[in-house]
């Protein structure tokens, strides 16, 4: 790298409070390169990203950009030094138009006629240099999230950015989006532009960077090439020991089918259609996986069988017991009983209660038990006692019963919300993203934890949009695509069949006749 | 015919006045609430204007100085709005209530010990109240069939604070949808951190919109001592900025809409003023608190969701906190 890199950090360090979140970073990236930072949630990525936006000021160390040494205050002297952002959440104002989410920030006069009129002009320019197309007029909240992504990056070319930072880009889109982002991005390095990409998910560092650090607890723990890398070697390197990347498991002895949902509709608050005549089986002893890319019905799915949401049609049999799921009263404690074990998608908004103590937290949704009952008043004692229990054996860290949840990282707040139905003995356990920001090593846990339940002879429903998730652990896929289940799949399928259906490509021959065939 | 005529005239004469105060409270709310601060205050901050303007304008006989004491006290006011929900992230529901029993006790307090008219301020001297102002030639068309009386009863003979407010409403669409203030007033009521991320600050633009709604609460206050009446009484706002708010969410946030919803409002208390002690026939007399509560039975109807959807700015009461991803 005899040229001047785009970016150089020199022992940059941040603290919030006690926890050292950057440690003495340094970072070279060179221009016109792709480069990946990868590390568990909770490392530091986003930190050190936030820093290099103006988000926070570091506590020490230096900045350099383009060879100058620099202080970047606010994002409006990133945006000025020519740095852009890609935010996880994007940073999109929902009933705009693309064109004044573009201009927001850079409008070019007190008045938007003349910034609104360069703004289309340049989206325009854009659009052929870079193959970025999509609608000045369209409203934003009414595009897909690949387009709205799409909107993100315009914004920041929009400002003149030169060296551009993507947090986690691809957590909300299909494998196809994520691939056309992939193409957007080589465009744009071939065209002399730098690319940070901020991800968690070693198969796209592998796919698209030239060059990645790793860091671990805060601290960059190695820069490589990536072609001189591997997967394995990356994944030693950002848990401090090596992993089992894939899950071991033998193929399931499926019984009895427990679950059965037949002709299930949900419309939701908007009036919309969201879940849209489906039926399915569980049998004992298997994981059955429904992929599907984020917003497409799988959390209204969830959420009706685990009695949280009203079906306007749908029986649900558990064991040999039927229940009608829209004339019905049912609650979330009535199928809990029935033995149906729910871990919620948002464990924030409705696993958790995150100013409890863990031990409040451990019971919740149990706590009506006789067990936890002294009189009218709760058994502390033995809920804490349980409690202790389930931490030894989830290995949750800190192993405090007394601490509010808050304060765990999202791996040990999973692993209580795991424990918490797992440890109840139900016969369905229904798992909405049982890893959806957790890092690797909790990841593996919970993956392995899933498997013992399912050889137990449990029946175990899984939701998540980790496509590779869902291919690792579930022995049977169903795919869901706008409300409805669109194929069937063994364990084995292709990555890239699955991406098709996901993308609500119609399934054909022999995959239909399948489901037909069950039915009948 | 011709008295059905002149009575229709004069109630909606009446509406307009009625309307005015209405009108501006609706759009100080709209450039607060659009930013994200929701500010249940403009009932304080329209009291105590009203209080300023009409003690300031008694003492000095001058009124455009009351007008300008009365918006210095809501624009006072709306900064401690501001303090508190802005840049210490307090509730501000709590907030804006606390201003309203701080005005409401203030004013009687203040008054009673400056004047001595169990808080009232004097009668408004020669000057120190708003007239009339008379459009050209409304004299010379007054006799002119059908129009002259639009023109000369209707549209001119208002106080300068009437035409004021009206000509507020084009402005504010204009400013809202059509300037780079406007924008980004818009989009941080919307998503701060969309704003926050785009190099602007969050805090000064919603200072700036604050002190615009104080700005405005100030002349609907000083309206309602200085121009509409002589002089303050104790809690003559009687509620006015609560339905001021009904119209805002009337008007779905928006200016034009807010205009109409404030013409509504202001021509049922026009009605139930003209309606006072007469009985209509076939119904007979009906009492003055129907008309009076109307328009917040119209709001929680459309908040009900009978008349469209009122949807507000999705960050309005929420304090912005810059996150710790």
């Amino acid at each position: 790298m005899s040229e001047t890199p785009a970016i150089e950090l020199r022992g940059v360090n941040k603290s919030f409070g006690p926890v050292h979140a950057n440690r003495n970073i340094d970072l070279l990236v060179g221009k016109g390169s792709i480069h990946g930072i990868i590390g568990e949630n909770g490392a530091g990525k986003s930190t050190l990203m936030s820093i290099l936006y103006g988000f926070y000021q570091a506590d020490s160390g230096s900045i350099h950009v383009d060879g100058r040494e620099v202080r970047i205050a606010d994002s409006r002297q990133a945006i000025d030094l020519g740095i852009g952002m890609v935010h996880q959440h994007f940073m999109l104002v929902d009933p705009f138009t693309v064109l004044e989410n573009v201009i927001l920030g850079a409008e070019d006069g007190a008045t938007l006629s003349g910034g609104t009129r360069k703004a289309r002009q340049e989206l325009r320019r854009l659009e052929q240099e870079y193959g970025l197309k999509v609608d000045p007029d369209a409203v934003v909240g009414d595009l897909p999230v690949g387009l709205q992504q799409r909107v993100e990056i315009l914004k920041a070319l929009y400002r003149g950015a030169e060296i551009l930072i993507l947090d986690e880009p691809t957590g909300v889109l299909t494998p196809a989006e994520a691939d056309h982002l992939f193409k957007i991005l080589e465009v744009l390095r071939d065209q002399g532009k730098t690319v940070l990409l901020i991800t968690h998910k070693l198969r796209e560092i592998m796919a698209i960077t030239d060059t990645v650090s790793v860091m671990r607890r805060g601290e960059m723990v190695a820069t490589l090439k990536t072609a001189e890398t591997s997967m394995e070697e990356l994944a030693e390197q950002m848990v401090g020991r090596s992993v089992l990347l894939h899950v071991e498991k033998t193929p399931a002895d499926p019984m009895g089918t427990i679950l059965e949902v037949e002709d299930l509709n949900v419309t939701d608050a908007r009036g919309v259609r969201v879940v849209k005549d489906i039926s399915f089986k569980v049998k004992a002893g298997e994981i059955v996986g429904i992929a599907g890319v984020s917003g497409n019905g799988q959390s209204e799915l969830l959420e009706a069988l685990a009695g949280i949401r009203k079906a306007d049609s749908g029986r649900l049999s558990i064991r040999s017991e039927t229940l009608d799921l829209a004339t019905m009263d049912i609650d979330p404690a009535l199928m809990r009983e029935k033995g149906m074990g729910h871990v919620p998608e948002d464990r924030h908004r409705m696993g958790l209660i995150n100013s409890f103590a863990e031990y409040e937290n451990a019971v919740l949704g149990y706590h009506r038990s006789e067990k936890y009952a002294k009189g009218l008043l709760l058994d502390i004692a033995a809920i804490k006692q349980e409690a202790r229990e389930a931490i030894e054996k989830y290995d949750i860290r800190p192993p405090s019963t007394d601490l509010r949840t808050a304060n765990f990282s999202g791996g040990n707040q999973q692993k209580i919300v795991l424990a918490r139905e797992i440890e109840r003995d139900p016969d369905v356990l229904l798992v909405g993203q049982p890893t959806r920001g957790v890092d690797i090593g909790a990841i593996e846990f919970i993956h392995k934890r899933l498997i013992e339940l399912r050889d137990e002879g449990k029946a175990i429903l899984l939701v998540s949009v980790e496509l590779d998730e869902i291919r690792s652990l579930a022995d049977r896929i169903l795919v869901m695509f706008d409300g409805a289940i669109v194929g069937e799949r063994e364990a084995g399928a292709d990555e890239t069949e699955l991406g098709l259906l996901m993308a609500g490509v119609q399934d054909q021959g022999a995959a239909s006749g399948a489901v037909a065939g069950e039915k009948a | 015919m011709l008295d059905a005529y002149q009575t229709l005239i004069l109630l909606l004469d009446s509406t307009l006045r009625l309307s005015t105060p209405l009108l501006l409270a609706c759009l100080a709310g709209l450039y607060s609430e659009r930013s994200g601060v929701v500010d249940i205050g403009l009932e304080g901050k329209m009291l105590g204007a009203a209080f300023g303007a009409g003690a300031v304008a008694y003492l000095t006989s001058n009124a455009w100085l009351g007008l300008l004491a009365g918006i210095g006290v809501a624009v006072g006011l709306a900064l401690i709005h501001g303090f508190a929900s802005i840049t210490n992230r307090g509730n501000q529901i709590v907030s804006g209530v606390a201003i309203n029993f701080l005005a409401a006790g203030l004013t009687v307090l203040l008054g009673q010990a400056w004047f001595s008219q169990g808080g009232r301020t004097p009668t408004l001297p020669q000057g120190g109240r708003f007239g009339e102002v008379i459009l050209p030639g409304a004299e010379a068309v007054r006799d002119v069939p059908v129009l002259g009386p639009l023109y000369s009863e209707l549209i001119s003979g208002h106080n300068i604070l009437v035409y004021l407010a009206f000509a507020a409403v084009p402005l504010t669409w204009w400013i809202l949808f059509r300037t780079r203030f406007g924008l980004r007033l818009r989009a941080v009521g919307e998503n701060p951190a969309a704003v926050d991320t785009a190099g602007i600050s969050v805090v000064l633009l919603r200072y700036r919109a604050v002190v615009i709604c104080g700005i405005l609460t100030g002349v609907a206050g000083s309206y309602l001592s200085i121009a509409q009446s002589s002089g303050f009484i104790r809690d003559m706002t009687a509620g006015k900025g609560y339905i001021a708010l009904a119209a805002l969410i009337f008007a779905k946030w928006r200016p034009v809409n807010a205009m109409y919803a404030c013409l509504l409002f202001g021509f049922l208390d026009a009605m139930a003023i003209r309606l006072q002690g007469k009985s209509i026939p076939m119904i007979g007399e009906v009492p003055v608190q129907v008309f009076q509560t109307l328009p917040y039975i119209l709001t929680v109807i459309l908040l009900a969701g009978f008349i469209g959807k009122a949807i507000p700015p999705k960050a309005s009461g929420v304090p912005y906190l810059k996150e710790r991803s």
